[in-house]
Formats: structure tokens, C-alpha cells, sequence
């Protein structure tokens, strides 16, 4: 008798940032293949970046996405400021670092509120979630403004920052001007903790995936605009190394690049890598809310990610206050960056994960070639891999309940597809 | 007023045009406010008011200048009036959370202008530019009936 096939199919993924479908073929009972199909249009910024002036890299990278703008320009940054020979100093560097912590508050809290947390409650979407929960989700709207309200003072706008540019900023605040943002951060902090507490208490299905995460790290801070690259088996290399390690690569399927580690295949970045490879970086308020909220040193359960963000939004605010407190006005607000020819290396955490940026500059500052792997990019592997895994385990479900999910656990990992076509349909079929 | 819409798209400025004329025309007893469309920033936006005029373009395959006018209160936004993107919470959303979390203005009043070139670039074409000129009366005619009348500025 011949082994029936079954196949589903989600046609546009519902709840991710950009167009993407997702094709499942199950035959009897072996999944035969899983494909994140993403048709989100490719978008070709790394060849329209050639010929630009190196100082034009943060302002252009920026509209690859408008919920990680920040992160693309402090990348862009990171790496110019390289291919140049250029350190910013400490002061430059703690007011980035704010920005960062902003746009990890407006993009995790988004996430959290709106687009996942529906999945665990039962509800299709955040409107009639908001029927039932509408303090809840008020609060998140609130805490989403407040990490609006510091890139709008430190970037000079919510959206797409005017602020940064290659060697610091245009403009640093005075002291005196954080002084409402900041009383709008203890709220912040407050409502960052119930979240956690909130998210705590779903229903989280029990399955873990042996990942090698990746992540940036550095002594003494968790790691957001600066570090090596670490991964729990043995990686460990400066950032101008990534491409000895890391390939990218075109797949049939997808207009986004797909990423692997050159010695062992797919890898996670993003909060989950984050958190498992740099728990103990944590502030002490963080570090408690994630024991808490039942959370060990590590976390290989896709599923709880939704816990992790959270953690990382409660950081972000504690660490805001922290940065604003020791807060001193950097004079003046960009250091000098002459050109110079060479290759420039960037990498920061974005919401999503690890940003890697690349340019070779010539001698009179255009840029000559560029290259942009972002965190949606490098996840694609091993979110197939994921997916195949979880649809094994999970073939006993009707096809309707099976489809739910997995677009379900797509969510878990926040893809961005904007980003990830720079240069959710699933069809699951069973045989 | 609420004007939503990008400025530098075309058409899609007809929301901006169309709330500034008519808040210039209206004079001080009304705010205007420009907004690009992200939900969350227009339920602030509209926040305590009590009669709200929200104009935005519309890009819904009818032909450039139709002028369609939903009242929220009355119920979802037509699909027409719909924002359909993947990377933004619109306006039809905002509406939608509003309702839901009891943040919807007294009155909301939403035009919507079909725009005809979205290429990127400064200006609006004619079909568009007499569209504006319409809705503006209207707009007008809805908020001050003693005002109708009032004279359209042409900038």
C-alpha cells in the first residue's frame, strides 16, 4: 500500500516582518522536506551601495528595515570606522550603546506583544487578543514608546535615526535632556518585569534542538555594539575573520542568502544565542527575572525565546538607566574619519542576532564593494532544520493543528524577511 | 486633522496635502498633525480628540482621484481603505486596536484619496491634486457647516 503524502502549505506567513511561505512533504511518516520559501523581493542594496561614499553607509543601510534601522548603521559604522583605522571613544561609544538599547525595547517588545504572544494564548492576532487583555496590551504598546521615545532623543528620530554617523553623531543630548525619558524608563523597567513575569506563565511545548549558537561577546557587558564572535563549540575569532568561517549562499528556494559555518553547517543567533552564551553578563535585576521566570543559564527551547526577549527588554531598560546615569556628553559628537583603502569589518547585535557588515573602500572614500549578512540570513538553515524536526515530532496532528504550529514556531524566531532579501505560505505535503 | 502619507512618494503625499490645506483653511480651532502610518503613533495621535478627519492615499486599483469617506465607529474600514503591508501596523489596524482597547476618538472620519503615480518623486498628479481640492470642501463642509463656504487655499 502506498504511503499517503500529506502537504501543507502556508501561503503568506501571517505575523512576521516581510512575505514569506512555507512548504512542508511528509511522506507516511518521515518528513521529507522543509523549505522557508522567501519571495519578499531581493532588494539589491549591496550593489547600489557601490560607487557611494563611505560616510553615506549608515543613512542607506538603514532602510534595509525599519524595525532594526539602529542596528544596520551601527554595523555600517563598526565597519567603516575599521576600513579606516578609526576608534571612537568611550563616551561615543556608551551613547550608541543606548540608541542600540532603544531599538532592542521598541523591536522586542513589538514582537512580544503583537506578533507572538497571540500564538500562546489562542488568539489569531493582537486585535482580538486586545478584546480580552486590553491593559496587557496597552502596556505593551506604552513600553514599545518609551524604547521609541530614546531613539527618537539619542537618534533624532523614531524611524531611520538622522543622529548617527560614521565616527559618532551629529549631535550628542546635553545631560538635562534625558531627564524625561528617563523617569519614562523606571515605568518602563517596571512593565519590562511583569512582561517577563507575564510571558513566564504560557504554555510552552517541550521540545529543545542541539544548536550551535553564535554570538558576539565581550568581557564585563552583554554583548550589543561590540565583541568577538564566540558559539558554544569552540568558535572564537575577531570580527574580521568571520569570512574565514562563516559562507554565505544561494538556495533555489529563497531570495534570501542562506548562511553556514564552513566547518559545521546551520547556526542560531539572536536572543536565544545571546542569552545562552552570555547569561552571566546580565544585570542582577535581569539575571533574577530569568531564573524566575524559569529560565537556566542556557535555553534550547525555541519556544521559550519569547521569555528571553523579554529578559533582554527588562536589560535594555535597566541598562538604559545605567548608561543615562553615567551619562557624559561626548565633546566633540564624531571624531575625524579620513578615508583610507582597505576592507572594513562591522559586527553588532541586532534585535534579531548577529549584523555583519563588510566594505572595501578606496583611497578617496567610495565604496567599492559591500557586503550585508544579517541575522534573519544566517537563521534560515537552521530554522528549515528546526521545522523538520518539530513537524517529525508532531505528525500525529491533523494537518490544520499541524499548520498553526509551524507557523507558530516560525514566530519563534522573529524572522525578519526585509532583511534577510536585502540583496509565511506553508505547504505541507503529505504522501 | 491627520494627514498620513510619505512625502516623497507621489501620490502618497495626498493625505499630507489634503490635512494641511484643511487645517489652514479651519484656522486654529483644529491640530493638524502629519503622520507616515505606523499604527501605534496614530493612536496617540488621536488621542482625546473628538472629532478626528484622518486622509490618507489609497492604492486600491480604482481610478486615480476616487474619493471614498468611512466613518470608524460605523465598523472595520472598507478593504479599499485598508493599508495592506507586511512591515507596518496601519491605519485599518490602528483602527481595529482602537475599537478593541476603547481608543478610538469620539467621532473618526477617515477620507481616503486613490492615487494614481507612487513613483518616487515630489508632487501630486492632477487627477490627485483636484481629489485633494475635494475632500478639503467636504472635509470642511463636515467640521464647520457655518464655515463651508470658507475659501480653499490653492497652496
Amino acid at each position: 500500500m502506498r504511503a499517503r503524502t500529506r502537504t501543507i502549505k502556508v501561503g503568506a506567513l501571517a505575523r512576521v516582518e516581510g512575505e514569506g511561505a512555507l512548504y512542508v512533504r511528509v511522506k507516511g511518516d518521515q518528513v521529507q522536506e522543509v523549505r522557508l520559501d522567501i519571495y519578499e523581493p531581493p532588494r539589491f542594496f549591496e550593489a547600489f551601495l557601490r560607487g557611494r561614499r563611505f560616510t553615506e553607509a549608515p543613512d542607506l543601510t538603514a532602510r534595509i528595515c525599519g524595525i532594526c534601522p539602529v542596528a544596520y548603521q551601527m554595523s555600517a559604522c563598526a565597519a567603516m570606522e575599521d576600513a579606516c583605522g578609526v576608534q571612537v571613544d568611550d563616551r561615543i561609544r556608551a551613547l550608541r550603546r543606548l540608541l542600540y538599547c532603544g531599538e532592542w525595547m521598541a523591536s522586542h517588545t513589538l514582537h512580544i506583544y503583537m506578533l507572538h504572544a497571540p500564538d500562546f494564548l489562542g488568539y489569531d492576532g493582537v486585535i482580538p487578543m486586545a478584546r480580552d487583555h486590553a491593559p496587557v496590551v496597552e502596556r505593551g504598546l506604552q513600553l514599545k514608546k518609551v524604547g521609541n521615545a530614546l531613539m527618537a532623543l539619542v537618534g533624532g528620530r523614531e524611524v531611520h535615526p538622522v543622529n548617527p554617523r560614521v565616527g559618532g553623531f551629529y549631535r550628542a543630548p546635553a545631560r538635562r535632556e534625558f531627564a524625561e525619558v528617563e523617569e519614562r524608563l523606571r515605568w518602563a523597567r517596571d512593565a519590562a518585569l511583569e512582561t517577563v513575569r507575564w510571558v513566564a506563565g504560557f504554555p510552552f511545548p517541550d521540545f529543545t534542538q542541539d544548536y550551535e549558537f553564535v554570538s558576539l561577546r565581550q568581557a564585563g557587558e552583554y554583548p550589543i555594539d561590540r565583541g568577538r564572535i564566540v558559539s558554544d563549540r569552540g568558535l572564537d575569532i575577531g570580527v574580521r575573520e568571520y569570512g574565514e568561517h562563516f559562507a554565505e549562499e544561494q538556495v533555489p528556494h529563497s531570495n534570501a542568502l542562506h548562511a553556514r559555518l564552513r566547518a559545521r553547517g546551520a547556526y542560531l543567533v539572536g536572543p536565544l544565542a545571546r542569552y545562552s552564551l552570555n547569561s552571566d553578563a546580565l544585570s542582577p535585576l535581569a539575571r533574577d527575572a530569568a531564573r524566575e521566570a524559569g529560565l537556566g543559564p542556557v535555553c534550547r527551547n525555541p519556544f521559550r525565546s519569547i521569555v528571553v526577549r523579554a529578559v533582554e527588554v527588562l536589560y535594555a531598560c535597566d541598562e538604559a538607566l545605567r548608561l543615562i546615569g553615567e551619562y557624559e556628553r561626548p565633546e566633540p559628537p564624531a571624531v575625524e574619519v579620513p578615508p583610507r583603502a582597505g576592507v572594513g569589518h562591522g559586527c553588532t547585535e541586532a534585535p534579531r542576532g548577529l549584523l555583519y557588515h563588510r566594505y572595501a573602500i578606496g583611497g578617496d572614500g567610495d565604496i567599492a564593494e559591500a557586503a550585508i549578512i544579517p541575522p534573519t540570513s544566517q537563521n534560515q538553515a537552521q530554522i528549515e532544520a528546526d521545522l523538520r524536526r518539530f513537524v517529525q515530532a508532531s505528525l500525529a496532528l491533523p494537518d490544520r493543528e499541524l499548520t498553526w504550529r509551524c507557523e507558530q514556531a516560525i514566530r519563534n524566531y522573529d524572522p525578519c524577511i526585509s532583511c534577510a532579501t536585502h540583496f509565511l505560505t506553508l505547504d505541507i505535503e503529505r504522501a | 486633522m491627520i494627514g498620513v502619507g510619505n512625502a516623497y512618494r507621489r501620490d502618497d503625499a495626498a493625505g499630507l496635502v489634503a490635512a494641511r490645506r484643511l487645517a489652514a483653511a479651519a484656522g486654529d480651532r483644529v491640530e493638524l498633525r502629519e503622520e507616515s502610518g505606523e499604527g501605534a503613533a496614530l493612536l496617540d495621535a488621536w488621542a482625546g480628540a473628538g472629532l478626528v478627519i484622518l486622509i490618507d492615499a489609497m492604492d486600491s486599483g480604482g481610478r486615480a482621484g476616487t474619493v471614498r469617506r468611512a466613518e470608524a465607529k460605523a465598523g472595520p474600514l472598507p478593504a479599499a481603505l485598508s493599508r495592506c503591508s507586511t512591515h507596518a501596523f496601519g491605519v485599518a489596524e490602528a483602527v481595529e486596536l482602537g475599537r478593541a482597547l476603547g481608543r478610538l476618538p469620539e467621532r473618526l472620519v477617515v477620507f481616503g484619496i486613490e492615487g494614481g503615480d507612487f513613483t518616487a518623486g515630489v508632487g501630486l498628479s492632477p487627477a490627485v491634486e483636484r481629489a485633494v481640492t475635494r475632500v478639503v470642501r467636504r472635509a470642511l463642509a463636515e467640521i464647520r457647516p457655518e464655515i463651508a463656504g470658507a475659501e480653499v487655499p490653492a497652496r
